[in-house]
């Protein structure tokens, strides 16, 4: 369908992701020093503001997108296990897909960009090579986005929802927020403020042939509606007016999914994708790009590095990783950059392909300093 | 006060439905007592057959094609059945091209393969906008903004493509044809456009242009023709009526709170259903006098889906007497008639 929707839903998750992560360290009263004081997050931006993002292309698998965010997480010193990925991966997905759900117009959506990347932005603002690769990416979602018509964005949000399709892990923060039911669907609600340009419903307008309004009348349309709201912005700065994409994560609130309740739902669901290869051409490129000479973590290295925990406590992130459902697991692509051979020599030709700049390998020693080491060069 | 419909019992579905507009379509196969309804999810269309006694339901699900490949996971943008005279035909549109099956959806008997280019450009590639329109023509729309128009003889696949009408610059969004069944109606098509644009045909060797009615900036998703009325619903909620012939604003109702997805009509009554990601249905009453091109409108119902986008609402009957909504991420047919 659309052929540009995978830079708001890469930007959109990924805020989320940064939202999540920042939460959780603070939950877990990491050291500040451990920490490096959000150096984590410099990484992760520079990783989300890929410029090859914005070419047209479909949207990728479920599949091939889990893939990416996986290296994404580990292209730090963080590292998560495997249930903690998925739940991380399941906040994410929730959260955007709560927030394309409730847009009130379909061109709202890129407003709730502007609020990650505003957030984004915030997060970067202390380091100016970043901030600058913030700053362009933002000034090309204006270039590409404003232009497009409201159909064309209904069209964008079409596409994210038959992605989304079927997704109701019921998330603990929107229960207690009552915006999700238990069932894990949504709570659409029938009041509150009609969206910029549309009027409240129930009058009807009958006209003559020369034009003049012959007569109105009311109708009772059952909900609750009220006037609508000034019209956030599409600059560079301003208000967005919209909440939907700030962070709704404070410091004292869990971040939690609840497995339990999701099996009821499993009768319905169905496997969208049949890609037949999920990982195409231009996904290897982009992996290719994420890994640019990193090696994949290895979890067993416990001096550099911090372990980050979705879950209260240890027992229970293990608990979590038995107990999900097998219709909720995510196959994930694992892809051994540098053992195998074949595969190595296929990525390296690819990214010599895009030409871009190079970084220096990180030596063998702790991969946690080398990552360090290359931020506190920019 | 008694309400007008009452929920019956709903068809469950093998899928849930996607948010795409007028995702629902209905055929009644009066001879053999059943109703087909066809819903899309992705790349696959869901079809049952349901018996009026309510005590037979069968599965069907077809797949996007792609020429020789056998699964794609070309998405499917709209599904619907086209009624002929001679015949009726499922017709699928998706990002690769148009399929034409018999109306049980057992054969494939014409397939259309867009232009789809090599490397994704900025603006997508699908067809989306279906109607049958007098004895043998049925019109599929494009994103492009061309209305393909294809020839279908009384039986056999020897369909042909006869036309291409290029009024349009924006995607097509829906196409509807004159369903009141007189036969002295001029127009007999009408297509809708992402910009709002109405373009008003008269079918025939050569269809004719009988008017374009511009839009105001908004999409306008879903789109009626009955006794010569345009019935439009956009994407700010509103429903608009015009003259089809000379494009003269009837009326204007600020029916929904977000963007409509289905509007439907019953031709014998006068019956009109809109439904929205509001996640409300509501029923109209509409009663035209031509002599004096005026309109009456009278709000008869309201529904509310509790928490779902509706994409799909249809009349089951001729009459209104019933009629059945799906909404995104439900995987039943919500049905109701009247009490």
């Amino acid at each position: 369908m659309s052929t540009r929707t995978l830079p708001l839903l890469f930007i959109n998750l990924g805020g989320e992701m940064l939202y999540i992560l920042d939460q959780r360290l603070r939950a877990q009263n990491i050291p500040a020093d451990k920490a490096k004081k959000g150096r984590w997050q410099l990484i992760y931006t520079r990783e989300l503001m890929k410029q090859e993002l914005f070419k047209p292309q479909e949207l990728y698998s479920k599949k091939a997108l889990r893939t990416v965010f996986d290296r994404l997480a580990h292209a730090s010193i963080m590292r998560l296990n495997q249930a903690s990925m998925d739940k991380l991966y399941d906040l994410m997905t929730m959260a955007f897909k709560y927030q394309v759900l409730l847009c009130p117009r379909p061109k709202d959506i890129l407003l709730v960009s502007f609020n990650h990347m505003d957030a984004i932005r915030d997060f970067v603002k202390d380091t100016p090579g970043i901030l600058s690769q913030v700053d362009e990416t933002n000034k090309q979602l204006i270039e590409i986005y404003t232009p497009l018509s409201g159909g064309e964005f209904q069209l964008i949000r079409q596409t994210l929802l038959i992605f989304f399709q079927d997704m109701h892990i019921r998330v603990s923060i929107f229960l207690k927020d009552k915006v999700q039911n238990s069932n894990g669907r949504f709570v659409l609600p029938t009041s509150g403020p009609v969206p910029y340009g549309t009027h409240i419903p129930g009058l009807i307008r009958i006209f003559s042939c020369s034009g003049e309004e012959l007569r109105r009348m009311q109708f009772r349309d059952g909900g609750n509606y009220s006037a609508t709201l000034r019209e956030g912005s599409f600059e560079m700065y301003g208000d967005r007016v919209i909440k939907l994409g700030t962070n709704m994560y404070s410091v004292s609130r869990p971040v939690e999914t609840h497995m339990s309740g999701t099996s009821k739902n499993s009768s319905q669901h169905t496997k969208v994708n049949t890609t037949p290869n999920p990982l195409a051409k231009e996904e290897l490129n982009l992996l290719a790009r994420l890994m640019g000479g990193l090696e994949v973590q290895k979890s067993t290295n416990t001096d550099s590095g911090f372990r980050v925990n979705l879950f209260a406590t240890d027992e229970e992130e293990e608990e979590a990783l038995i107990s999900r459902p097998d219709e909720l697991s995510y196959e994930v692509i694992s892809i051994q950059a540098t053992k195998d051979k074949q595969t190595n020599a296929a990525l390296a030709k690819i990214m010599g392909e895009f030409g871009e700049t190079s970084e220096p390998a990180p030596s063998s020693s702790s991969k946690g300093d080398d990552l360090l080491a290359m931020m506190d060069g920019l | 006060m008694s309400k007008m419909y009452h929920k019956e019992k709903s068809i469950q579905l093998k899928s849930s439905a996607s948010a795409l507009y007028n995702n629902l379509s209905v055929l009644r196969i009066a001879p053999r007592c059943i109703t087909y309804f066809t819903v899309v999810h992705a790349n696959v269309v869901n079809m049952v057959s349901a018996s009026w006694d309510g005590l037979n339901y069968s599965h069907r699900q077809l797949q996007s094609k792609e020429g020789n490949v056998a699964t794609s996971s070309s998405l499917i943008m709209q599904a619907a059945w086209c009624v002929l005279p001679s015949r009726d035909l499922l017709v699928l549109t998706s990002q690769k091209g148009i399929q034409m099956y018999e109306s049980d959806g057992s054969i494939m008997v014409y397939w259309h393969a867009l232009d789809t280019p090599e490397t994704p450009t900025a603006k997508a590639v699908f067809a989306r906008g279906i109607a049958a329109v007098r004895e043998k023509y049925i019109c599929v729309g494009v994103s492009s903004g061309s209305v393909l128009v294809f020839d279908v003889p009384s039986k056999g696949s020897n369909i042909t493509l006869s036309e291409v009408l290029e009024e349009h610059k924006e995607a097509i969004t829906d196409m509807a044809s004159e369903c009141s069944g007189n036969l002295e109606c001029i127009a007999d098509l009408v297509s809708a456009d992402d910009s709002g644009l109405l373009c008003v045909w008269k079918s025939g060797e050569d269809f004719q242009l009988l008017n374009k009615i511009p839009g105001f900036d908004t999409s306008c998703s879903s789109v009626k023709l009955w006794k010569g009325t345009v019935i439009a619903g956009y994407g700010t909620g509103q429903i608009r009526l015009y003259e089809g012939v000379t494009g003269i604003l009837l009326a204007e109702v600020n029916a929904h709170a977000r963007w409509i997805y289905s509007l439907d009509i019953a031709p014998f009554t006068g019956l009109l259903i809109s439904a929205a990601e509001d996640s409300w249905v509501r029923v109209w009453h509409l009663s035209l006098t031509p002599e004096t091109n005026s309109v009456e409108i009278e709000h008869m119902y309201n529904e509310c889906v509790t928490d779902t986008q509706i994409c799909g609402a249809r009349f089951c009957d001729g009459d209104g007497y019933a009629f059945a909504v799906t909404g995104y991420d439900l995987s039943e047919i919500i049905r109701y008639t009247q009490a």
